[in-house]
């Protein structure tokens, strides 16, 4: 069974926010919800990054687990869905996601919150599939048409992908092996990397241009979304 | 010799319990219906144009996935 999981490769994405695009328009998301995000490191300083960033359906997902009414679930899949009957737009959701993924739609004056929203992997939710009353309250059910999400179909350097975790890792790690690097990007030494006496690796403008070894900078720059 | 067989035991036991700790449990949820609050739910093959059809639906659905590499897709 798969496991459905998104991956950005920060070496391709080109901040063209097309993956934002065709999420807001494939699901006719209102205005003020984003489900999709790009965010920029280091943005304007030469080796920029750029990642899209939506709900990871995670595999211990924090939000399901503060959730004080119980109204997220997860498909065989792995896609974190909710149920928006349910939901008291508490927001207890938003404090626990650590990629800020749940969307609050304004519903009134005073910044008053609707029912959270959030990417459904394109795999809409609990009403029956392709029905109207998904389609409002969810989105598109492209999972239920054989789609993987439109964000990562309609990325057009594929820098987002999508789909079974198993498959866009092994896309991913072909990736690497033609170009001979961009694995480094991720992991510990990116996040956590302990700054040198010299300074260097962790001023805004000192970005390694993705040596072999796995000595990238700390992104320390502003961010923007 | 009943020393040295304790210390056998003792080291296996040990042994055992430290490798318990290299297995993986499976990180996906088996949906069960009516385990949450919310209303139950359907599988995305459930209904057309699969009509329940899963391994039909996983293909698809991995040949979307595997289209994503252009390595693969120049190649053809």
């Amino acid at each position: 069974m798969a496991r459905m999981k998104f991956l950005c490769d920060a070496e391709r994405c080109i901040e063209c926010n097309s993956c934002v695009t065709a999420c807001k328009q494939e699901h006719d998301i209102p205005w003020g919800v984003n489900r999709r995000r790009v965010v920029t490191l280091n943005d304007g300083v030469p080796g920029e990054r750029s990642i899209s960033v939506a709900c990871m359906h995670c595999s211990d997902a924090p939000c399901m687990a503060v959730c004080p009414v119980d109204c997220f679930y997860k498909t065989e899949e792995g896609v974190v869905l909710h149920d928006k009957d349910l939901c008291i737009g508490c927001g207890y959701c938003f404090y626990a996601c650590p990629f800020g993924a749940p969307q609050f739609p304004q519903t009134g004056a005073f910044g008053v919150r609707g029912k959270m929203d959030k990417c459904t992997f394109c795999a809409g939710g609990p009403e029956p599939d392709r029905s109207q009353a998904e389609f409002v309250k969810y989105g598109r059910n492209r999972l239920a048409e054989g789609k993987l999400p439109a964000c990562a179909e309609m990325c057009s350097t594929k820098a987002l992908l999508g789909g079974d975790g198993e498959v866009i890792a092994n896309i991913y790690r072909d990736r690497v092996t033609h170009r001979g690097k961009g694995g480094e990007v991720w992991g510990w030494a990116t996040a956590y990397k302990v700054p040198s006496a010299t300074g260097g690796g962790t001023q805004p403008g000192n970005v390694a241009p993705a040596p072999a070894a796995p000595q990238p900078s700390t992104p320390s720059g502003g961010t923007k979304s | 010799m009943t020393m040295r067989n304790v210390s056998l035991a003792l080291g296996a036991a040990v042994l055992a319990l430290a490798l318990a700790g290299c297995g993986e449990r499976p990180q996906v949820v088996n949906y069960k219906q009516g385990k949450y609050q919310g209303k139950p739910d359907t599988p995305a093959f459930a209904n057309a144009p699969f009509n329940g059809n899963r391994q039909q639906w996983e293909n698809e659905i991995d040949t979307r996935a595997h289209n994503q590499n252009e390595y693969v897709r120049l190649r053809d």
